[in-house]
Formats: structure tokens, sequence, C-alpha cells
């Protein structure tokens, strides 16, 4: 028995679909890393009923409205609260300790998505009493995602792992008490939310806007190739205060980055960086 | 180094879900280094807890050490890697290590399908599957594409394996893979380290 037809794209047809999307919209994917955006692109073919680089071409080129699903699809948006339990209990024992100190606390999430990161760190900053002195930036290239994470609502049905994620971080309180409980999705307190600002903001052409003490940018760059990687890691490092932490994803190491020198992991595994002065 | 078939194996792919260690286990200890080629595990297991499993699968291999891959190293020529626990694994062509950290795809990342899929577009006829026990169909439309790509599928006979659904799943999509049981596996191993 065999399978339907697997969609097909070659390399070149990928490039091609590249060079338009720039030319016609302005997002420009070249830097992402080929692996996984052909993987992306191919996904959204088999999704939209696509069989060949033709068809995607055709519908790019003539149909705005299907760019913007595309845009939607390509995009990961996939998150957890309290992801690596592990690191968030480091950041609540060596790093909230250091960032008390200062009279604001400045965070960055690049590449929020829908928003479950900026609100664990929310409940973290709550429950270490900085709360009230911190300012929340997350930012994200996707306007849906934005949008969603305003609302404060996330999906009900990973709760229960959010919440075992949650005390294997060093939460003793009651998880669900950050939550309102809806049919349709539980939504995170407003008075926790209140100041996290979400705005647009696209990592691969737009510029450091503020100066941070902590930066967070979790399997965001996973997407990106070496080149786009280096760009990235230098904004980082050009945001952060002396001092200042990055945290990357589990499997993302500064080590193939040009930055590396400039940085320090604080906690051998765990990504969390502090930069030199 | 050949295998029966031939062909030049630059990767061996090795997919597993639940009642696959015993078996990789004994594949891993049959494996003599230097190995010749490029080996890739990847187990379904849970995320968000911590886990030794590339420590474990290192135990009794001597020299051999199963690595976790961070994202862009480079594949070493007689590496063994693990894919990380909740990331997919993917390969460059310039043969750097690619996560990505997109949906599950049948409730599983990392995810067997996925992975066989990269291998089979970057190695072509070099590439070696393997797909062990597991209670799911990951793996079936991976085995078709190395098989698509020129090369070499091989499953373990479902009644050797502890959960049957997915070797069997991959039988049935994929009539022209080689089903093996584990100690067929172990001398297809052998024959192939030359």
């Amino acid at each position: 028995m065999s399978q339907p037809p697997h969609a097909q794209l070659t390399t070149d047809e990928l490039d091609e679909i590249i060079d338009l999307i720039w030319r016609q919209y302005g997002y420009d994917f070249s830097h992402y890393a080929r692996a996984s955006l052909m993987r992306r692109v191919t996904r959204c073919m088999l999704n939209a009923g696509f069989r060949n680089g033709y068809e995607l071409r055709y519908h790019l080129t003539n149909d705005p409205n299907f760019f913007y699903w595309f845009l939607q699809t390509l995009t990961v948006n996939v998150t957890e609260m309290f992801r690596d339990p592990v690191v968030y209990r480091e950041l609540r024992e060596k790093v909230l300790p250091k960032l008390a100190s200062y009279p604001v606390i400045k965070v960055w999430h690049a590449g929020c998505a829908t928003g479950e990161e900026v609100f664990s760190m929310a409940i973290l900053l709550h429950e270490a009493g900085l709360l009230n002195r911190a300012r929340l930036y997350a930012t994200d290239i996707n306007p849906a995602n934005l949008e969603q994470a305003r609302k404060g609502v996330i999906p009900v049905h990973p709760m229960k792992e959010y919440a075992h994620n949650y005390r294997q971080s060093g939460g003793k309180r009651e998880f669900a008490g950050y939550f309102s409980f809806f049919n349709e999705g539980a939504e995170f307190k407003p008075e926790l939310r209140k100041d996290i600002i979400f705005a647009q903001h696209n990592l691969v052409s737009d510029q450091v806007f503020n100066e941070f003490q902590l930066i967070i940018c979790r399997n965001v760059m996973i997407y990106f190739d070496k080149v786009l990687q280096n760009r990235v890691t230098t904004l980082f490092y050009d945001s952060l205060s002396p001092l200042g932490y990055l945290m990357t994803g589990m499997k993302e190491s500064l080590l193939f980055t040009n930055v590396s020198p400039n940085f320090e992991e604080i906690s051998a595994g765990l990504r969390i960086y502090r930069r030199r002065k | 180094m050949s295998l029966m078939t031939g062909k030049q194996v630059e990767i061996l792919a090795i997919g597993g879900s639940a009642g696959s260690i015993p078996v990789l286990i004994s594949l891993l200890k049959s494996l003599s280094p230097p190995i010749p080629y490029t080996i890739l595990i990847v187990i379904h297991r849970l995320k968000n807890v911590h886990s030794e499993l590339s420590l474990l699968l290192s135990e009794g291999l001597g020299t051999l050490q199963v690595i976790e891959p961070d994202d862009k190293m480079p594949l070493s020529p007689q590496g063994v890697y693990l894919a990380p626990q909740n990331y997919h694994l993917l390969i460059e062509t310039d043969l750097t290590f690619c996560l990505d950290y997109s949906e599950p795809v049948l409730f599983s990342r990392p995810s067997i399908d996925v992975t066989f899929d990269s291998v089979a577009q970057v190695f072509g006829p070099g590439a070696v599957a393997i797909l062990l026990s597991g209670a799911n169909e990951d793996g079936s439309k991976g085995i078709r594409r190395i098989l698509d790509r020129g090369g070499t599928a091989l499953i373990q006979a479902p009644h050797t394996a502890a959960y049957q659904s997915m070797p069997q799943a991959a039988i049935r999509h994929n009539d022209d893979a080689i089903v093996l049981q584990p100690d067929e596996l172990i001398e297809f191993l052998k024959s192939s380290m030359g």
C-alpha cells in the first residue's frame, strides 16, 4: 500500500520562493536554516493542497491573503509554560537575586510566540516580589501571535503539564490560582500581565530598541543559519547592560557564534549566559 | 563499508519508541569502533523531565559516546548522536545539525519521520534506516522517503518487538523494506563495519 505523494520542492525552487517573498512582501527568509525552512514550506504546501513549487509561486504572487496565511503557518508558534523547569529553577535561584539590585528590571522576550514564556517569567518575578519593578517587553515577528498573547488566554489542555513544570521549577504556590478558567481557555491574571509590552519586532531586520538586564530568546535562533545567528546574537549583546543575562534554548549554544568570547555560561549546560563587561 | 545491498553506508538512522531500548542497546554493543559512518538515534521519550538516556546508552560502549547534539553542531563521521528531548532533529546539506521545535508529528517530538526524511534528502542511497519496536505509526513515512531516495530500510520483525504496531505499520506501508529479527540486525551491523 502506498501513501499519498509527498509535496515536492527542490532547493532551487525554495530559493525562488524566498526571493519572491522578499521582493513582493518584504520578509527576508534568506538566512533561515534551510533544513527546517524546507520542512515548513512543504508542510504549508501539503496543507494548502499544492503539489509543486509552481502552484505555490502562483498563489504567493497573486493572492496576498494566501501569503499572510502562509506566513502564519511558516513561522513556528509553538511554546510551553516553564519549558525546561530546571532552567526556571536556576533563574529563581541565581539570576533573580542579582537582578533585584536594579531599580528597574528590564526583560526582553524575543520571539515570544503566544506569550507562555513571558507569563512564566511574570510568575517568577511576582513570587520574588520584583514584578512591580519589572518591565517586560515581549516581541514576535508574527502579529497574530501578539494579538493572541495580549488576550492572555492559553489553552486548558496542557495546564496539568504546566503545573507540573511549575512545581519542578521550584514553584510552591497553587499554579491554577494564576488563571481564571473559561470553556475556551485559561486567562492569565490581568494584574500579572498589565505591564507586559507586546510589540512586533523582526530579529532579521530590526535594531536595538532598549537596554535590558535579561534577554530571553529560546528556540528561535535554531531556525536561523549561522550568518543570521551572528547578527542576532550581536544585537542581543548590544541590547544588554554589562553583566546582563542572555538565555537561549537548551540546545542553542553561543559556542557556534561570533559573540561567544563576550559571554560566559553561568551554569553548565543550562544556556544562561552573562555578558562580560 | 558495504552492506549486503552493496551500497556504501554514510549514515545509519535508528528509530524506536516503546520497547525499543533493549534492542537498541544490543545493536550499539555489537558495534566495534571506529564506526565507519555516523549514527543517529531517535527515541520517543518524555519532555521536561531530567533524562540521562545518552549516558545510559553510552554505558558499556567503551570509547563510544552517545551525544545529544546542539543546533549547528557539525556531524562527525564517526559520531553517535541521540535526538534531544522535545526537538525534531534535522540535518543541513553542510552536514551540521538543525534542531526544530515545531509541532509534534504523530504526537511525537522528536519525530522519527522527520529525521528519516531529512536523512533521506541529504544522504540518499548512503542512508540506512532501522525501525524498532513502538506503539504508534511514526517511522512509516520516513522509511518510505529513505527507500524512495535509494537508501536501505530495515524493520524489526514485529513478532520480536515488545510493541508491534510501529514496525507493523511500517511494513504495511513499505512492502519493499527488509524485515529482520534482532540477531539478524546485529549481523547486518557487523557486516557493515567492514
